[in-house]
């Protein structure tokens, strides 16, 4: 029987559906959990879907294309780590991958995840863009392959194709050049960090992604990684060190705070408006990097900086997660969770939404398209606000 | 696709209806011991009209509906016994007003406790509502409902007591408001009007209530609790009535539990009180420690328990997050209790034929009375955690619950929100002409049958 093989066997029917998994800390709102927040049906909550995944592994429910769209509606957030009260909370978002692996063995995955994963393993990104384009973001501006420097610059999938997430791994390596640290990026060498791939619950292709990117890494003599998107951080820093991949990484706003502090990057410059910070889910919940993006932000004159109502721990999830920036589960209504985030954020008064990761990015730049809010609401990355500051760059 | 499916689709949106297999399990379950039935739809409308159309639209179909808030009754109350369609109706969380000269709350049926506490911490601190120490997800409307009781319980009642004015959709599909909302724009009283309170304690077989408006009152900035302790059962209930007669206290909960070892066979009482200073805060305590509690500590039966301060902050939280925790008990993921509204001089007798019961099942027993009004009822509940992957643990814990429905009825109490097993137990007891007339009711307001059924049926 399934059940007896699942990983997770022995805990997973702990689950008392009480429903504090769909709440932020203070209760205000059942819409902290964003497949919740957009089905409003207790099959989409994380009690639901446990109780799904458990039925299913016990034979109780058949496997349907619809199951495995509520499996993998999960963006893995972690608000429902941080709220559940019962003792198997920290094992929560393990548990609904650890029941993707089990769909991944079976081949019975939707074919937007399965697209996805073929992608990756094909061309080496989720997109399915040649391999040969990887590097072309970096045409123009006067950053070099890595050679030995100090920091491997790792900009992950999104910011090497995204058209958008383009311009801010392009302004990040710019201000990095005026900091005058030493960095070098892969280029068209540079393959998928595997994150998605992990918590889509690929793990043999993760397993194959990691090792093949720690030993390019080692071959390279790199010691030093500072990455553009927390999904590649969250893979280095964490899952890297199990296959003997053990670098000292940095998300890019970890590196800009300490060049801001010590005076190598000047953002005397400012940037005179109004803005509130999207806490994005794998800075924030799954590394506890809250205060790094913020100093930063208050560092340059002229901002104003505005918290919304749910923030840091609370901060609601952009719905971009588990792969959703590409497969979209959670699009196509006003109660998606994007969304909903930028409404709260236009409700801040703020002009501006800060993000530090390009999934954010792109799930955040949509939802202001589809809430009539484009001459009213931007989204920039911090790495855009710090360039304006420093003069790499002047914002749109 | 069905018919009924097209036209609940039309109602409510596509994406907000469902007949699928995942739906219809999750839908099918209760979080207690309750055995499973599935619906044939699951539907989450998010306005009153909404909810009026599908009960139209049940009525034409005679196809039953079940409402559901937060599925928390633990007695199986929203199971679909004769399938039909569970009626999800927490999309319907606007809170609509707030009174504060009036202190009074209006809500939507599926404002959510935690959402109500939050919002009134953000926006009008100085008021309340009486708390339950259910999970957040717990519904305002389904604890009036079910006749739920929270930490104003001593001062006000029943939560159900503390109800303004309803919006209720009836079986037949017309929308009634209940209160002076049905003559004014105000939602401030219930009473005087010619009584209509049709709608708690029946399990949704009488109508759907869409809004709700619910006394607040005054929240003071300081919480405080005191524990006392005492050997003998017999005690409790003379303690109780006299620290009741002071009416300084709030919360009075009177518990007893097997685990930890160090507290089996005791009994602690939980005073919790609140004030807007501390001088208001000492005055109170001097009245419970030297005035009634004394004399006990000097006779020997009794004696104060030190809190630490993060067991007096866990004590006082709102909301309450212990009551979740009982079903980790057994690392099990599942616990169900009988409360019962019990004469509170039947506490001794109530621990003492609870932990045979339990013992007999092989539960560690867990025990508590929380105090309504000045010592007019108490809620006893007898509580039973069970392992959800142990169907062996799951059978004793419902044989445990079915043994304490009986003893609530056999000491002179009646079951709160009783399952259907209860409520057999109930109408075997009831007075033949008060049977008729829940039947004269029941069949006035629902004709067809739809609302629920197989619950509260009179044969």
């Amino acid at each position: 029987m399934a059940l007896a093989n699942y990983k997770y066997k022995d805990m997973i029917h702990r689950c008392f559906r009480c429903g504090y998994c769909k709440f932020p800390g203070d209760w205000i709102d059942v819409n902290s959990c964003p497949a919740y927040a957009r089905f409003r049906l207790e099959s989409y909550s994380t009690g639901g879907r446990l109780w799904l995944i458990r039925a299913w592994l016990n034979n109780e429910i058949d496997w349907t294309e619809r199951l495995a769209k509520i499996v993998y509606s999960c963006t893995e957030c972690r608000n429902c780590v941080e709220r559940c009260p019962i003792g198997f909370s920290g094992d929560i978002v393990d548990m609904v991958i650890a029941a993707r692996g089990e769909m991944v063995e079976r081949g019975s995955i939707p074919s937007a995840v399965k697209d996805f994963l073929e992608n990756i393993q094909r061309q080496g990104n989720p997109y399915g863009n040649a391999r040969i384009k990887r590097g072309e973001w970096v045409e123009g501006t006067g950053i070099k392959k890595y050679e030995g420097q100090e920091f491997l610059y790792y900009v992950g999938c999104v910011g090497s194709y995204d058209t958008r997430a383009k311009e801010t791994a392009k302004t990040l390596g710019e201000v990095l050049l005026k900091a005058g640290v030493s960095f070098g990026v892969l280029g068209n060498e540079e393959n998928c960090d595997g994150n998605e791939v992990s918590k889509l619950g690929e793990e043999s292709l993760f397993q194959l992604l990691a090792e093949e990117n720690i030993q390019k890494f080692k071959d390279l003599g790199v010691k030093k990684i500072v990455t553009l998107s927390p999904h590649s951080y969250n893979a280095i820093r964490n899952d890297y060190p199990k296959f003997d991949g053990s670098f000292e990484v940095f998300h890019y706003t970890q590196l800009l705070r300490d060049l801001i502090k010590g005076g190598m990057l000047d953002v005397s410059g400012g940037f005179n408006t109004r803005v509130t910070y999207h806490d994005p889910c794998f800075l924030g919940r799954w590394n506890k990097e809250y205060d790094a993006p913020r100093e930063v932000l208050n560092t340059i004159p002229g901002i104003e900086l505005l918290e919304m109502e749910r923030n840091r721990g609370d901060a609601l999830c952009c719905g971009g997660g588990g792969g959703n920036f590409y497969t979209d589960f959670l699009g196509g209504s006003e109660d998606s969770p994007a969304r909903i985030r930028i409404r709260e954020a236009y409700a801040t008064g703020a002009s501006i939404v800060a993000v530090a990761c390009p999934n954010c990015m792109t799930m955040l730049e949509d939802a202001v398209k589809a809430e009539g809010l484009e001459e009213r609401l931007k989204i920039r990355d911090i790495s855009e606000i710090v360039g304006e500051a420093c003069l790499v760059k002047r914002a749109e | 696709m069905d018919s009924i499916y097209k036209s609940l689709a039309e109602i409510v949106g596509e994406g907000y209806v469902s007949s699928q297999p995942e739906e219809l399990y999750i839908y099918s379950k209760d979080l207690g011991t309750t055995e499973p039935r599935r619906p044939d739809y699951a539907v989450a409308p998010k306005t009153t009209e909404e909810v009026q159309q599908i009960v139209e639209l049940a009525n034409r179909e005679k196809i039953p509906i079940v409402p559901l808030g937060g599925g928390l009754s633990l007695a199986g109350l929203a199971v679909p016994l004769r399938g039909g369609i569970v009626l999800d109706i927490k999309r319907m969380d606007r809170i609509i007003e707030v009174n504060e000269k009036a202190r009074y709350v209006l809500v939507e049926c599926g404002v959510s406790q935690g959402q109500l506490f939050s919002y009134l911490e953000r926006h009008h601190p100085s008021l309340r509502h009486s708390e339950p120490g259910a999970p957040p997800q717990a519904t305002i409307a389904g604890n009036i409902a079910i006749h739920g009781q929270g930490d104003l319980a001593q001062v006000y009642g029943f939560n159900s007591d503390m109800v303004n004015g309803l919006e209720v959709v009836l079986p037949t599909g017309e929308v009634c408001k209940i209160g002076s909302c049905s003559i004014s724009s105000g939602w401030f009283t219930l009473h005087p009007l010619p009584d209509l309170g049709l709608f708690f304690g029946w399990a949704g077989t009488t109508g759907i209530i869409t809004k709700l408006s619910l006394r607040l009152f005054p929240s003071k900035k300081i919480r405080d609790v005191e524990q006392f302790v005492v050997e003998d059962a017999e005690l409790v209930p003379e303690i109780v009535y006299k620290i009741t007669h002071t009416e300084m206290a709030e919360d009075i909960v009177a518990w007893s539990q097997a685990v930890p070892a160090a507290v089996s066979g005791l009994h602690q009482v939980n005073i919790l009180m609140t004030a807007d200073s501390e001088k208001e805060l000492e005055f109170k305590k001097g009245l419970f420690w030297d005035d009634i509690l004394g004399e006990y500590i000097r006779n020997g039966d009794g004696g104060f328990v030190g809190l630490t301060p993060a067991l007096k902050a866990s004590l006082v939280q709102r909301p309450q997050i212990t009551t979740t925790l009982a079903a980790d008990f057994k690392k099990g993921g599942g616990f169900e209790y009988v409360g019962a509204i019990m004469p509170v001089e039947t506490y001794p007798e109530c621990y003492r034929r609870g932990a045979e019961i339990s013992s007999r099942h092989n539960i560690p027993y867990t025990v508590l009375g929380r105090v309504i009004g000045r010592s007019h009822a108490m809620m006893f509940s007898w509580t039973y955690a069970f392992n959800r992957a142990d169907p062996e643990s799951i059978r004793q814990a419902k044989e445990a619950l079915h043994e304490s429905d009986d003893l609530a009825l056999e000491l002179g109490g009646t079951i709160w929100k009783p399952g259907v097993y209860g409520q057999k137990l109930v109408m075997e007891r009831m007075e033949p002409n008060t049977l008729k007339l829940m039947k004269k009711i029941k069949e006035l307001l629902d004709p067809n049958g739809i609302m629920n059924p197989g619950n509260w049926e009179v044969m």
